[in-house]
Parts: structure tokens; C-alpha cells; sequence
């Protein structure tokens, strides 16, 4: 076992120069609005010979964070796998199941005390003793406890692990809550969104496995970097916003025209969150771009907010 | 029968979508002589539903499953368009035909490479394969360009890495060396090599969903049509923050247009050079999987792709393995769709032993099982969160298996063509699909056929576009106030793990009722009334484990069916309200 072998030797070994490299390190780091010496350090750490630890764990969820996250272009998953982090434990991706899989999980829990990174997705069920979503036996519950103790540091990844999201929505059977109703203890990154931005995810990523400390955050837990600005603040159609030009249909003259969605119920005015900024899929689009105004899926009680076709008023 | 028994529990099914359990009974042999699937998470959105605008059902019901992230969507609006009278302009139906076929081959070849396929491959013994010789194996199958001895020496290094750092990720633990891995080391590292590559491909193809819904996963959708106008001209708009030059109007527009080409072509580069090869040839070494893990024998499909165009999903039912015979399906009927609840943890008004048709549905949570922590369900009592379908009476399997088994029925020409080639090449019957490995074949073959049948409806869409029709919405009876006081319906579709059914019943502009029968309801649901095996269950029977303690048969063939459980679990009360009763 070689030991010292660094992800920059793991790079060149298929043809990644280090110059390239230190490029992406650069644009991560302008991502996140990082200083430009910030880049250096990202690479630095991002280098090294261990790979950090992470530990993912999925409750009331729908998998639609984790195909996020195999969406993402600035740091692919297969990048993200091999090289940078160490997934010790993830359900959809894992080779071993039942048994073999638990191991694992409890390996790399013990091997990386104190330092592994927990990662979830979904909400935490937690009436009638958390007999609503099991698995090994074990209630979500119990095994987030276990899992956080050792953890050093927290990331819910989707609104629903964030804030509770679709099933925690009226009249909410489970009694699911997010994560932060749970580990009070440990520092705990916020990174919604139905789903978050793929780049969002691994971008929130790389900045621990870097720097080993949450960013800056909003008091929602949210990373700032990406959930500063609202959808509106950045949207291509502000114009029209400003000159009262609004799509009335999703057919219309405006709508074809590309006029600002607010009359059919666009919440981007009240939604922070970088898709207009960013963009999805290789920059090929967002909601708006594409003819349907923001649901808010990155805010607290989204789904309880009035309908999504109601104008704000 | 009297040889001592072992219950074999693997517990989380990993590699699927959602929280699954399997509890397997074995005989001395270690053979399976009964088998219990059990969902272990509710959400309760369907509960949720109540109430709300049917307008926004489908971003509730879209998020039951991120994974096949368009289909509940689909299903969703389609069944709200039944109730209200809408019918969509032929450009909307072009875009959502074009989105599922989409979705059908991003989810497949996803299953294929990141879910299943390390059940027939060892990652481990793929560092011991001959770059050279694996170059020449994918050339035997394939042109796919990327097929050199330095591409594969490239990969084999990588892999090599990654097992010399001591930290094998998500590779841990992997029932690498069971003797149940058949394939050569060159093999191996072929499809470790479009392990890789597949992950880096599917998250180009779903451009096109970000062109037409904004973005995956969870693209948008809208009753009536679908959401993105069609713009030809930009209109100039000033300098404000927004203003980027000439951008154009909506994301579908002529460069938009040539995305959704580029990814169309891409879809059928992989499938024709990569997927389809792979899986035949993986398959060709795994014969003896053409003879096991049937399942029920009954196939079910509600159909899909309307409008023209040669591909077009026929619906009906096959009983008995008997081709001859298609029976047609109504979803409206009372008596043909029920779910039983006899060994799920859900409670009906007039006992547990009575099926109810959709409409007719209700749920009141009756958990029943043990409390966690817990070693074993009882499974002689009720051990699941999903319900059990059937269709009059029977148990059905939907998925790729049952619409290969339909369009074949039905004498479709170029699946006919595709399914006997394919056959006669592995040298196998038409039976042979009646199998675990068969239905893997299937997927593959189904995904083929709908890549193959989506350049004519991005060129019909073309084509009205330039003809001027640019009608992508409905705009009648989207105000409410145009709505009847009552009105319900049924929309279905074709998902990638089979048939979807959503039922919706409105009331004063609300949500009265809604109930979905999910594909994966199908075919992971528990024991009916009458004691009968859901599809899971039955396929399970009868397979010889070679090592309990690594039960990779179990895997094979329960991946087989590409599980996707958040899907399958779904509560609903017609009456509304929520009444919850736990007896744990």
C-alpha cells in the first residue's frame, strides 16, 4: 500500500497535469467567491494522501439529491469518487448491501472517528418511535444519533434534510423534522434545494474536504456563496420585471418572448438560490429559462406556501 | 422438508432507489423456499395531496421518486388533463413523448452500469485483466472509438489506484472473489471502464430535460402542455442586471433545438456501441440466469407515446406466459385494479382481506411490526409499507419484461426483429426471457427500441415548428373557475420499471382524492390475501445460495427488476383526513 500517493499522482496517472488541476482549484474557489489565495490552499488539500472520510446517510427521501449530485459538471462524481473523497457509505452507489454494507458503515465510522463528514438526505421521521422509515432494523432516528457522534461536521443535502421538505408538508403523517431538530452539537452545513444545484453539492463538498470548516453561512445554515442572492436578483428576465412586461400564459405573446413569470407564480423574488446564476445542467438552462416560473424548492415551507401558480401578492 | 431452515436478511437493499428489505427462508441446500419483501419507509404524500390545487399535484407527486424523476409528473398531469377534459397540443405531446423516451434511456443505462451491474462484475478481478485483449473483447462488440488497449490501461491504472490506497469507497465489502462471478478479467475491466464512462455521459443526455423542464433532476411540467414556449425571437430588453447580448427568449429555441438533437444522438451512440453490447455480452456468460428468478409469469402495461410514430407502447395484460392472448386493461374498472393491504401495515374500514379499486382507496397507518431496533419482521402477519396490486386477483410484473413481452404479443416489427436476433445470438428460446437475466436483456432491448424511435419526434416537432405551429399549451380550463364542481380521472403511463397510474378525484377546485399504482408497487408489494407471492417474492424461490452470509444471488435477481421503493410506498384516504394507528 502506497500510502503517499497523492491526488496529484492519482491525476497524472490518467493524464491530469497539475496545471490543470490548480485551474480547477482557481474556479472553484471564484465559485465560491473565495480569496485568490484560497486556491492554492484548496489544492494543497485537496492533494494530499488520505481521503477524507464521508458517510452518507438517506431517510424520507426520493434519491433526487443523490442523482443531483452525479449531475454535477464543474467536479464529477466519478472524479469526486476515485479521487478526492472516500464514499464509504452511500445506499444507491455502494457495492455491498444488508450486512456487508453495515460493516462498512460502522468500519469507517470507528477508522475515522472525529473526522468523517456525514452527509444526509431526507427527513427524519420521528412519531410513534420512528416506525416509518427503517432500515437494518434500525429507526432514522437512532442511526443519525450514532452517526453524528463521531461526525466532524454535518451536511443536509436537500430541503427535505434541511428543513423538513415534502414530507414534513401538511399535515406532515410521519412527523418528520430535518436534521437540525436532531444534532445540536455539531457543525451543520444547510444545502437545500429539490434538488440542490448539482455544482452546489460538490462545491459545499470540496470546501470542507479543503478547508475542514463550514463556509460562510446565513442564518439558515445556508452556505452564502450560493444562496446569498435570490433567483430574482439574477434572473435574465429582471428586465421585463422592471418594464411590467409579464407572460399571462404559458403560451402566449410574452411567454414566447421570454417576459418575467411573475403573474403565473414565479417565486424567485423570495427564493435564494443560484440557479439563475449558475444554471443547471451544464449551464443549459433553469425553471425560468424554460418557461416555468420558480417554485421556491430551496426555501423553509415551500410546499405549504400558497400554490405555485399564485402570484405573489 | 424437515432439513434444518436459515433466514437470510439483507437489509438495506443497497444499489436500488429507497429502503428495502428482503427476508429469505433456506433448506438444507441453502435453497429459497419462501421470501418476504418488505418497504420500510412512508412518507404519506398522497395524504399530503389533500386539499391542494390539482394544478400542483405534479411537483408533489414528481418528488415520490427522484430517480425516475419525469414519470409521477407525467402520470400526474395526464390524469388531471382526464378529469378536466384538456387535450394537448400534438407539440406537447412531441416534447413529453421525447422526455420519457429520455428518461427510459438514462434511467436504464444508469441501472445497468451503477446499480446492477456489480452483480456480474468483479471490480477486484478486473486489475488482473490484459489491457490489449480487453480492447480486442469490446472490438468484437462494439465500434465504440474509445475502445484502445491505453484507454483500458488508463482505467486499469485508475481502479489500481484506488485499490492500493487501502480506502475502497464505495467498492467496500463487495462480494468480490464469490464464486458466483463468471466473467473473464477482460470483461471485468470493460465494464468498469463504462462504469466510469456512463457516469460521465448520462449527465450530458439530460440536457435535454434542462431544455424542455428547466432542469433534472425534477424538470417542470404543466397541466395542459408543457411549460417552455417556443421562441424564434429574443425581444430586445434593455441593460439591466440580466442583460447578457442576444440571449434568447426561453431555452427552447433553435440552439435549444440542436441540444435536444446532440443529446438524442449521444443516447443512441451509447445504447447501439456500449449498453446493448455490454449487457449481451455479460449476459452470454450467464446462461444459467436465463432459467431462474421468473416471478409470476403475468405481465401488466397501461402503454405509452401517443400520438403518430411507429413506437408506441400497447397496453393489455398476459396471463400464464400465454402470448396468444393480450386481455385489454381498464383502469376505470372496478373489479380489474385492487390493492390488499392483508400483509402490509395499513388498515381498511372493512377488513384487511378486501382489495379496493383506486378510487375507492384509504389508508390508515396500522404499523404492526416490531420496534426498532428489530433482527426479524413477522412476517407471518404484516411486514411492509407497500401495498399489494393486483389485477383481477392476480399478481402482475410490470416493467421492460412485460412491454418486450406486449409489443412482441402484439407483433411489432422491430421489436419482434430486435428480440429474436438478440435471442438467436446467446442461442437461447423466446422462453429464456421468463428469467432474471431475461428481464436485464429486456431493459437493454426496450432501450433500443424507444432511443431508436426519438429522432422522429424531435424531426415532427421540427417540422410543425417551421411550419408555424408553435402551440405548446392548453390554455382552456386552466382558471379553475372553468373547472366542473366534481370531476375525476386516470392517467397513466409507461415508466422505466413499468406501469404508473395516477387517480385523481377534484372537488370544488381541490383535491378530493388521489391515489397512485406504482410499477414498483407491482412488483415488490407483499403477500394478497389469498397468500399469493408479489413478483419479488416468487422470482426469489427456488435460487441455491452458494454463501448466505453473501447472498449475491438475492441481489442479482432483485436487481433484476430495478427496484425503486420510495416509489412503491404511497398512502392515500379519499375521504381525507389522517387517522394513524400504531399497535407497536
Amino acid at each position: 500500500m502506497d500510502r503517499q500517493d497523492t491526488l496529484i499522482d492519482r491525476l497524472a496517472r490518467h493524464g491530469v497535469t497539475r496545471r490543470a488541476f490548480l485551474k480547477y482549484c482557481a474556479t472553484l474557489a471564484s465559485l465560491m467567491a473565495l480569496p485568490p489565495a484560497a486556491a492554492r490552499a484548496m489544492a494543497e488539500a485537496l492533494a494530499k494522501a488520505e481521503r477524507p472520510s464521508v458517510i452518507w446517510l438517506s431517510f424520507q427521501e426520493c434519491t433526487g439529491c443523490t442523482e443531483s449530485l452525479t449531475r454535477s459538471h464543474t467536479h464529477g462524481v466519478e472524479a469526486l469518487i476515485l479521487e478526492s473523497l472516500s464514499l464509504d457509505y452511500h445506499h444507491t452507489l455502494q457495492a455491498a448491501s444488508g450486512e456487508a454494507a453495515e460493516r462498512a458503515r460502522e468500519a469507517a465510522m470507528k477508522r475515522h472517528a472525529g473526522r468523517y463528514l456525514l452527509v444526509v438526505d431526507g427527513s427524519i421521521p420521528v412519531k410513534d418511535g420512528g416506525v416509518y422509515s427503517t432500515f437494518a432494523g434500525i429507526s432514522n432516528l437512532d442511526l443519525l444519533l450514532e452517526a453524528a457522534r463521531d461526525a466532524a461536521a454535518v451536511v443536509a443535502v436537500g430541503t427535505c434534510a434541511a428543513f423538513g421538505g415534502l414530507p414534513a408538508a401538511k399535515p406532515n403523517p410521519t412527523g418528520a423534522v430535518p436534521v437540525a431538530e436532531i444534532v445540536r452539537d455539531k457543525p451543520l452545513i444547510n444545502v437545500p434545494g429539490c434538488p440542490p444545484i448539482p455544482e452546489v453539492i460538490t462545491g459545499v463538498l470540496a470546501h470542507w474536504l479543503v478547508f475542514r470548516t463550514p463556509p460562510a453561512l446565513d442564518r439558515l445554515g445556508r452556505p452564502r456563496a450560493f444562496y446569498g442572492d435570490t433567483v430574482h436578483d439574477h434572473c435574465y428576465r429582471l428586465p421585463f420585471y422592471f418594464q411590467g412586461k409579464y407572460a399571462k400564459s404559458f403560451d402566449d405573446e410574452g411567454a414566447r418572448k421570454g417576459w418575467c413569470l411573475y403573474e403565473l407564480g414565479c417565486k424567485g423574488p423570495v427564493t435564494r438560490n443560484a440557479c439563475a446564476r449558475m444554471k443547471w445542467n451544464g449551464a443549459t438552462s433553469f425553471p425560468v429559462e424554460s418557461g416555468h416560473g420558480c417554485l421556491g424548492c430551496s426555501e423553509p415551507g415551500f410546499w405549504d406556501a400558497g400554490g405555485f401558480y399564485r402570484p405573489m401578492s | 422438508m424437515s432439513a434444518p431452515r436459515q433466514r437470510v436478511v439483507v437489509d438495506p437493499v443497497t444499489r436500488i432507489e429507497g429502503h428495502l428489505r428482503i427476508e429469505a427462508e433456506t433448506d438444507a441446500e441453502g435453497r429459497i423456499t419462501r421470501a418476504y419483501s418488505a418497504g420500510t419507509m412512508v412518507r404519506g404524500i398522497e395524504l399530503i395531496l389533500q386539499g391542494r390545487d390539482p394544478r400542483d399535484a405534479w411537483a408533489y407527486t414528481q418528488r415520490i421518486c427522484g430517480v425516475c424523476t419525469l414519470v409521477h409528473g407525467i402520470a400526474s398531469v395526464r390524469a388531471v388533463e382526464a378529469a378536466l377534459g384538456i387535450a394537448i397540443p400534438p407539440n406537447a405531446q412531441l416534447i413529453r413523448n421525447l422526455m420519457i423516451a429520455a428518461q427510459h434511456v438514462h434511467d436504464h443505462v444508469m441501472h445497468f452500469y451503477h446499480l446492477h451491474a456489480l452483480d456480474w462484475v468483479d471490480v477486484v478481478s478486473a486489475l488482473k485483466a490484459d489491457p490489449g485483449r480487453t480492447a480486442e473483447l469490446a472490438r468484437s462488440v462494439s465500434k465504440w472509438p474509445k475502445s484502445t488497449p491505453g484507454h483500458f490501461a488508463d482505467m486499469q491504472r485508475r481502479l489500481k489506484g484506488f485499490v492500493e490506497s487501502g480506502q475502497l469507497g464505495i467498492f467496500a465489502n463487495g462480494y468480490w472473489g464469490h464464486p458466483g462471478y463468471r466473467l473473464p478479467p477482460e470483461a471485468n475491466l470493460m465494464a468498469v471502464a463504462h462504469y466510469i464512462e456512463a457516469l460521465a455521459w448520462q449527465r450530458d443526455v439530460v440536457k435535454l430535460h434542462a431544455v424542455f423542464g428547466g432542469k433534472n433532476p425534477h424538470p417542470n411540467l404543466v397541466v395542459g402542455g408543457v411549460p417552455c414556449a417556443v421562441s424564434l425571437e429574443a425581444e430586445p430588453r434593455g441593460r439591466g442586471p440580466g442583460f447578457r447580448g442576444g440571449r434568447p427568449a426561453t431555452a427552447l429555441d433553435a440552439d435549444g433545438l440542436q441540444t435536444v438533437r446532440e443529446a438524442i444522438r449521444s443516447m443512441r451512440e451509447f445504447v447501439d456501441e456500449v449498453y446493448l453490447p455490454d449487457a449481451l455480452a455479460i449476459a452470454a456468460h450467464y446462461k444459467d440466469w436465463f432459467r431462474q428468478g421468473e416471478g409470476v409469469g403475468n405481465f401488466l402495461c397501461f402503454g405509452d407515446f401517443p400520438g403518430a410514430g411507429g413506437m408506441r407502447i400497447p397496453a393489455g395484460a398476459i396471463l400464464d406466459r400465454d402470448l396468444a392472448t393480450v386481455h385489454p386493461v381498464d383502469l376505470e374498472a372496478e373489479g380489474e385494479i385492487q390493492e390488499f393491504v392483508a400483509h402490509a401495515w395499513y388498515a381498511y374500514r372493512d377488513g384487511k382481506e378486501r382489495g379496493l379499486h383506486p378510487y375507492r382507496g384509504e389508508t390508515e397507518f396500522a404499523y404492526t411490526g416490531p420496534r426498532p431496533p428489530y433482527e426479524h419482521l413477522d412476517v407471518e402477519r404484516d411486514y411492509s409499507w407497500i401495498k399489494s396490486p393486483r389485477w383481477k386477483g392476480r399478481p402482475m410484473e410490470v416493467g421492460p419484461l412485460a412491454r418486450v413481452l406486449l409489443l412482441y404479443a402484439r407483433g411489432h416489427e422491430s421489436a419482434r426483429a430486435l428480440v429474436d436476433a438478440s435471442l438467436r445470438r446467446l442461442g437461447l428460446p423466446l422462453e429464456a426471457l421468463y428469467s432474471t437475466m431475461g428481464r436485464t436483456a429486456a431493459r437493454a432491448l426496450e432501450t433500443k427500441l424507444f432511443a431508436d424511435a426519438m429522432p422522429g419526434w424531435l424531426d415532427a416537432l421540427t417540422a410543425n415548428i417551421e411550419a408555424g405551429d408553435l402551440r405548446t399549451f392548453e390554455e382552456r380550463r386552466w382558471d379553475p373557475t372553468t373547472w366542473p364542481k366534481r370531476a375525476r380521472g386516470a392517467g397513466f403511463m409507461e415508466a422505466p420499471r413499468g406501469a404508473l397510474a395516477h387517480w385523481v378525484a377534484i372537488e370544488d377546485g381541490r383535491i378530493a382524492g388521489y391515489q397512485t399504482v406504482v410499477p414498483s408497487t407491482w412488483n415488490a408489494g407483499p403477500r394478497d390475501a389469498a397468500g399469493r407471492e408479489g413478483p419479488y417474492e416468487a422470482a426469489l424461490k427456488g435460487h441455491r445460495l452458494a454463501d448466505a452470509k453473501r447472498p449475491l444471488e438475492i441481489l442479482r435477481t432483485i436487481h433484476s427488476f430495478d427496484p425503486c421503493i420510495a416509489c412503491a410506498v404511497h398512502v392515500l384516504d379519499t375521504e381525507g383526513g389522517e387517522r394513524v394507528r400504531v399497535q407497536a
